[in-house]
């Protein structure tokens, strides 16, 4: 089914099929590569093996109800995928979360960071050779989908945030655990580092390779630690806020090189930034609403705040929001983003006044790291080519939808 | 008279297996050994397909260990028992599936994680296959979107239970 071929150019190289199935290509991503010697001369990304029609689907349901496919997209960072969702349907029915609720979500989002940083840096050092880290990160992460399940019930598709808000609030004593958590993590990341940033064979594995130079990262379309990794300030929470972001003290981390070490050290950085705000949000934490009045959500919260009266049934809301002949949504079309994890995540609805997308296309960017491969693999020897998947932080989720 | 075929001699020390006394012997079936070494002994293929794989990287990381079942991933087809298929089957990954369960050796054994590998899940859509039984045999199903690793864990006790009952698949029969 829509195989990609890849031609010989003549008898002294040779054609190698680099997965689907293979533990280092990170989920389903097939490669095909042409060698001369152990050199890389071309290659050719085949995507489409985790094509699950997300945004097809997304079609046929509501508001509400799409958000659950959000989570599958990036399913390494789904609280991430999530805000990005409701932040553009917000954007286009004009609505505000209160402000708790955007101190939660900012919080909620880069513990998400965090988590998905710490797979990262996990599989990287794993495809690199190095065991260690994988243990190590993996303790960590542990802790952080614990305290998801704390929060919301759910470890990694949490369906969390909702348009307007946020579902539940955040009990006292959870935030407490999460204080303390947070300055251990702080400590732990120098644990990291101690096992990686001056390991020589990391830094043979890692420097000088992969190298891409700030102009041509931006014309590729790289985004997030890839993109500052060759030493372009861009960061979404920076240039266009949201949430809470602007209300928090963050450094954006750069790089120099643009190799795999220098966006290694960018993202363990960000580790570290993170860290700090979510120590910050809950600082910060003001008392008050989580979920605006305007907020078409069916939760709980919403329906426990309205007064159910005889006749106003539990689905009455729902029924009206869902109804298609009834403009209810503004008409229209937006794209909005945020700053995922992985780069850049942006979501473009076409709403044409019912309750249903007309039209819902993500901007993923995984998908648009992975046309940077054979640009960044020119040269290289086969195992760096293991190198620069990892570095890129791909996950087939996204890239495939 | 030989120790073994008079009565007091044995001991049953649990159904089906006996101990000569003062001896380190063991009599039982052929079966029960083959089945006791094969269950303690699951080593999966480390095939990630989508979310599930996550998950199931987690229950075999620090935390969940599950080496401590005798649970070692493999990243090779040929070493492995067990396939977990963690994950959404599109159109298009699903004979790539069925040509990684081809090439396992015999016995092998088929474990469904999460919605999408048991009915589809979600993604009901125009290139997801509905289920990962409609083109492999599957021997247990772990129902969520994903399943907790504890879930997974379960999931390969039940398939060990599953075959500690099997009979006669061994030898050149199977």
């Amino acid at each position: 089914m829509g195989q990609l071929e890849i031609e010989k150019i003549d008898d002294t190289t040779f054609v190698l099929q680099m997965g689907p199935h293979h533990p280092a290509t990170h989920g389903v991503l097939k490669l095909l590569c042409e060698f001369e010697g152990e050199r890389v001369i071309k290659i050719k990304p085949d995507v489409g093996y985790l094509h699950r029609g997300v945004e097809k689907l997304s079609e046929s349901k509501t508001y509400p109800g799409a958000m659950t496919l959000t989570d599958r997209l990036d399913y390494i960072s789904s609280m991430t995928n999530n805000i990005g969702y409701c932040l553009a349907v917000e954007r286009l029915m004009g609505i505000e979360p209160p402000r708790r609720a955007k101190f939660i979500r900012t919080m909620v989002a880069e513990m998400t960071r965090l988590s998905s940083h710490l797979l990262w840096l996990a599989t990287h050092a794993l495809d690199i050779g190095a065991m260690t880290v994988f243990l190590y990160a993996f303790r960590e992460r542990e802790q952080i989908l614990q305290f998801f399940e704390k929060i919301c019930g759910a470890r990694l598709t949490v369906s969390y945030p909702r348009i307007g808000g946020v579902r539940v609030d955040v009990k006292k004593h959870v935030l407490d655990e999460i204080y303390t958590f947070i300055e251990l993590m702080i400590k732990r990341v120098d644990e990291y580092e101690t096992l990686l940033t001056e390991n020589r064979i990391w830094i043979a594995r890692t420097r000088g390779v992969g190298v891409i130079s700030p102009q041509d990262a931006v014309l590729l379309g790289l985004t997030g630690p890839v993109l500052r990794g060759s030493g372009v300030y861009y960061d979404i929470r920076k240039h266009m806020p949201y949430d809470a972001y602007s209300e928090v003290d963050f450094e954006v981390p750069l790089g120099e090189n643009g190799d795999t070490y220098d966006r290694y050290l960018c993202r363990i950085r960000e580790m570290r930034q993170s860290a700090l705000i979510v120590k910050q949000c809950i600082e910060k934490m003001p008392e008050g609403d989580i979920i605006s009045d305007k907020s078409p959500d069916i939760d709980l919260p919403y329906q426990s705040k309205r007064k159910i009266e005889p006749g106003d049934s539990l689905w009455s809301g729902f029924i009206a929001f869902s109804e298609e002949k009834q403009e209810i949504m503004p008409k229209g079309e937006i794209y909005s983003a945020i700053e995922a994890p992985k780069g850049e995540l942006g979501f473009y609805i076409v709403s044409d006044g019912s309750g249903k997308p007309y039209r819902m296309r993500v901007r993923a960017p995984s998908f648009i790291h992975i046309s940077a491969i054979p640009k960044l693999c020119e040269g290289h020897l086969l195992a760096d080519v293991i190198a620069i998947i990892g570095t890129l932080d791909i996950v087939m989720g996204e890239a495939d939808r | 008279m030989l120790p073994y075929t008079d009565k007091d001699q044995l001991i049953e020390v649990e159904e089906g297996t006996k101990i000569i006394k003062g001896s380190n012997v063991i009599i039982t079936t052929l079966d029960k050994v083959v089945n006791w070494g094969r269950s303690n002994s699951l080593w999966p293929l480390t095939f990630g397909l989508a979310c599930c794989a996550i998950e199931m990287m987690a229950a075999g990381a620090s935390h969940l260990d599950l080496d401590r079942f005798g649970v070692l991933f493999r990243a090779s087809p040929r070493q492995a028992d067990v396939i977990i298929i963690a994950g959404t089957v599109t159109y298009k990954m699903a004979p790539i599936v069925k040509r990684v369960y081809d090439q396992m050796p015999e016995p092998k054994y088929v474990i469904a994680m999460g919605s999408c590998a048991c009915t589809g899940g979600i993604f009901n859509t125009y290139s997801t296959v509905q289920g990962a039984d409609q083109f492999l045999p599957v021997d247990v199903y772990v129902p969520g979107c994903p399943p907790r690793p504890e879930a997974l864990m379960y999931g390969l006790l039940k398939l060990k239970e599953k075959i500690m009952k099997e009979q006669g698949r061994w030898g050149s029969w199977k």
